[in-house]
């Protein structure tokens, strides 16, 4: 044990003389490092950063809220199999909220597009909505001023509808909403209510640029061809969302009439399958910068090892003398190690420090909260001590492998 | 005496491209403790090959080398890097100090590679400084030392883990004559108190100082005989200590 202390300890002091000998040349080589240990944490917090910016605009899904519908989201499904599933219509809805006990509300949910027009202001394509009263409560939206539509508007299918924010901008720029009369397609509906903003999902579709009228009324006059509805179950709790699924699936597959061996023939979706989809793209994306930004590491590791291959080669006498003296080839291998492995580290901490401080700078910039956690500086560090390892190897092992003879000879 | 190094039919070949070099052909030697012998012979005639293989540095071909007893020939090198640490001095006619180390961490090399813990190795060092007389130098650089005091450095790594063998190559290659005496001056003292000396030189002045003379040529010994003729140093005790 003191026999590999004091042959460490020798290592360190060796490796220490050599660099501080040779100041020019360990700093170019540490700087291939910390090049590369920079770009790598930048990459990382870019990475997080788009982690998180995703994480916030899904919350706006709700994680508590179950959707049940015809297609299940995410991908790798067969889409003959589905298309040709039965669709979830209202009696469904129906039957979910007469019998679910661990739901807080459920509301079905269509929708379609149509140009809504207010005298001669029109917004074109706007999404309209057909729901009903509870649809504040399942979905979370809140509105901003006036009211949502009221259960016995919504369920005798009352020519009423709220608007999105974006809408009600665009159409009532100056003026108060409520109590007009807007043309959502051909028919008329009075404003009682406008949602307050919800932004955009995925910074694609905007929540806001959207008309809820009662599903009743919708179904008359906005529904074409099939008739499909989704279903939004809201769970009364978030530790319930798994029990509530059950019981949600349960109910439907009864009322579907599907026997015990028959798989289901409707999606239960949920955030979860959203996040499971991004976090697979997430990893890939994550994957290829990381790879690219990791060549910048490889091309300085390969410094290292041209640096170390001209230390071995100057320093070849030095190693005849030391395995002369009764140096094993494993000293000398340790020795050259130890001093790959300090230029690299001495590079991945400034690295980290240079990274983590650009880090911050972004973040102030672009405003996503930047975490360094202990657990990447951690990481970098390592991973510049294991480049200073692999890189530092070969030369290392080509200096262990030297004659004593020969190398004392050397010139 | 006993015996301390005993080369039994010593071969040793190298391959150089098509062609084998016979450096050593069945070679005979023994040398008894507290021995003083050189070795001489000229360039070619196998001289640097048996020093290395004396030297643990090398294994020969074929034959058999006991030192102290223990058969050497057949180590692989981590067992010789080990007999070199322990059982021999080596002196070098290009010193080969290590030139950003101190005297004193120098002096402690061999004790490193030993695996002596510090305290013990600092105290072995400044004895073996001591002995060379160079106390008052010890935390120089070798830039900052004369060759005759570097080649001292030297000699006392060597002597540091008292080795059973000191072996001295050109000791003196490097030196003026005037230095060159004291350091041989140096290996009569050592000599006197009880160390084995094996000096490998081409040089008639420098291997008139030891007991006996080993010619080799064409990878064998030559003449072996006892130096009659031999010269003695007589140091001034102002350079040694």
């Amino acid at each position: 044990m003191r026999y590999y202390f004091s042959e460490f300890k020798e290592g360190m002091l060796i490796a220490f003389q050599a660099i501080r000998a040779n100041k020019m040349r360990s700093v170019l080589t540490t700087l291939g490092i910390v090049i590369g240990i920079v770009s790598v944490t930048l990459m990382g917090t870019a990475i997080e950063g788009l982690d998180r910016a995703f994480n916030k605009s899904i919350a706006a899904i709700g994680a508590d809220v179950l959707y049940v519908q015809k297609w299940p989201w995410g991908g790798g499904h067969d889409w003959w199999t589905i298309r040709n599933r039965k669709d979830i219509r209202i009696q469904h809805a129906k039957v979910i909220e007469r019998q679910a006990t661990l739901a807080k509300s459920v509301s079905p949910v269509t929708a379609t597009r149509r140009n809504v027009k207010y005298e001669r202001k029109v917004v074109e394509s706007v999404v309209i909505m057909g729901t009903d009263a509870d649809f504040t409560e399942t979905s979370g939206a809140t509105i901003a001023f006036g009211r949502f539509l009221t259960p016995a508007e919504a369920d005798g299918g009352r020519p009423v509808c709220a608007l999105g924010s974006e809408v009600a901008v665009n159409l009532f720029p100056n003026e108060n909403p409520i109590g007009k009369v807007v043309k959502v397609g051909n028919y008329a509906y009075r404003v009682v209510g406008v949602f307050d903003k919800q932004g955009s999902f995925l910074g694609m579709e905007s929540l806001d640029n959207r008309v809820y009228v009662p599903i009743n009324r919708f179904f008359k006059e906005f529904m074409s061809g099939r008739g499909g509805i989704s279903v939004f179950v809201k769970a009364a709790s978030l530790q319930q969302v798994d029990d509530a699924k059950e019981e949600v699936r349960g109910i439907l597959r009864k009322a579907r009439g599907l026997k015990p061996k028959q798989q289901d023939d409707f999606a239960i979706n949920q955030q979860e399958i959203i996040i499971q989809t991004f976090n697979t793209i997430g990893v890939v994306i994550a994957g290829v910068g990381l790879f690219i930004t990791g060549l910048s590491l490889f091309v300085g590791g390969i410094g290292i090892m041209n640096i170390m291959l001209v230390s071995v080669s100057e320093r070849t006498k030095e190693i005849g003398l030391r395995k002369a003296i009764g140096a094993t080839s494993r000293a000398v291998l340790l020795q050259f190690l130890i001093e790959a492995v300090i230029v690299s580290v001495v590079g991945g901490v400034i690295g980290i420090l240079i990274g983590a401080g650009s880090s911050l700078l972004l973040s102030k910039i672009s405003g996503w909260a930047v975490y360094i956690s202990p657990f990447s500086v951690a990481l970098a560090f390592g991973f510049s001590a294991g480049v200073g390892i692999v890189f530092g190897f070969w030369p290392a092992k080509k200096a262990s492998l030297l004659s004593p003879i020969e190398a004392l000879r050397y010139e | 005496m006993s015996t301390m190094i005993k080369l039994d039919s010593i071969s040793k070949t190298y391959h150089m491209g098509e062609e084998d070099v016979h450096a050593l052909q069945g070679l005979h030697l023994e040398l008894q403790r507290n021995q003083y012998v050189a070795i001489m012979g000229p360039s070619g005639s196998g001289k640097s090959t048996l020093m290395n293989i004396i030297g643990c540095l090398d294994t020969p071909t074929s034959g058999l080398y006991e030192l102290n007893g223990i058969n050497v020939s057949e180590m692989n090198d981590n067992q010789l890097a080990k007999i070199r640490n322990k059982e021999i001095g080596f002196v070098f006619q290009t010193f080969n100090l290590l030139a950003r180390s101190d005297v004193l961490h120098n002096v402690e090399l061999p004790l490193i590679y030993g695996g002596v813990a510090s305290a013990e190795r600092k105290r072995l060092a400044r004895e073996s400084i001591e002995r060379v007389g160079l106390t008052d130098r010890a935390h120089h650089k070798p830039n900052e030392l004369s060759g005759g005091q570097r080649q001292r450095v030297a000699i006392a790594r060597a002597l540091v883990t008292h080795p059973s063998i000191l072996l001295a190559d050109e000791p003196t290659g490097n030196l003026d004559s005037k230095t060159g005496e004291e350091i041989m001056g140096l290996f009569d003292i050592l000599h006197r108190e009880g160390n084995t000396i094996i000096l490998v030189t081409h040089e008639e002045d420098i291997a008139a100082h030891a007991h006996r003379i080993v010619r080799i040529r064409d990878g064998k010994v030559e003449r072996d005989e006892p130096n009659k003729k031999r010269k003695v140093v007589t140091i001034p005790s102002t350079v040694m200590a």
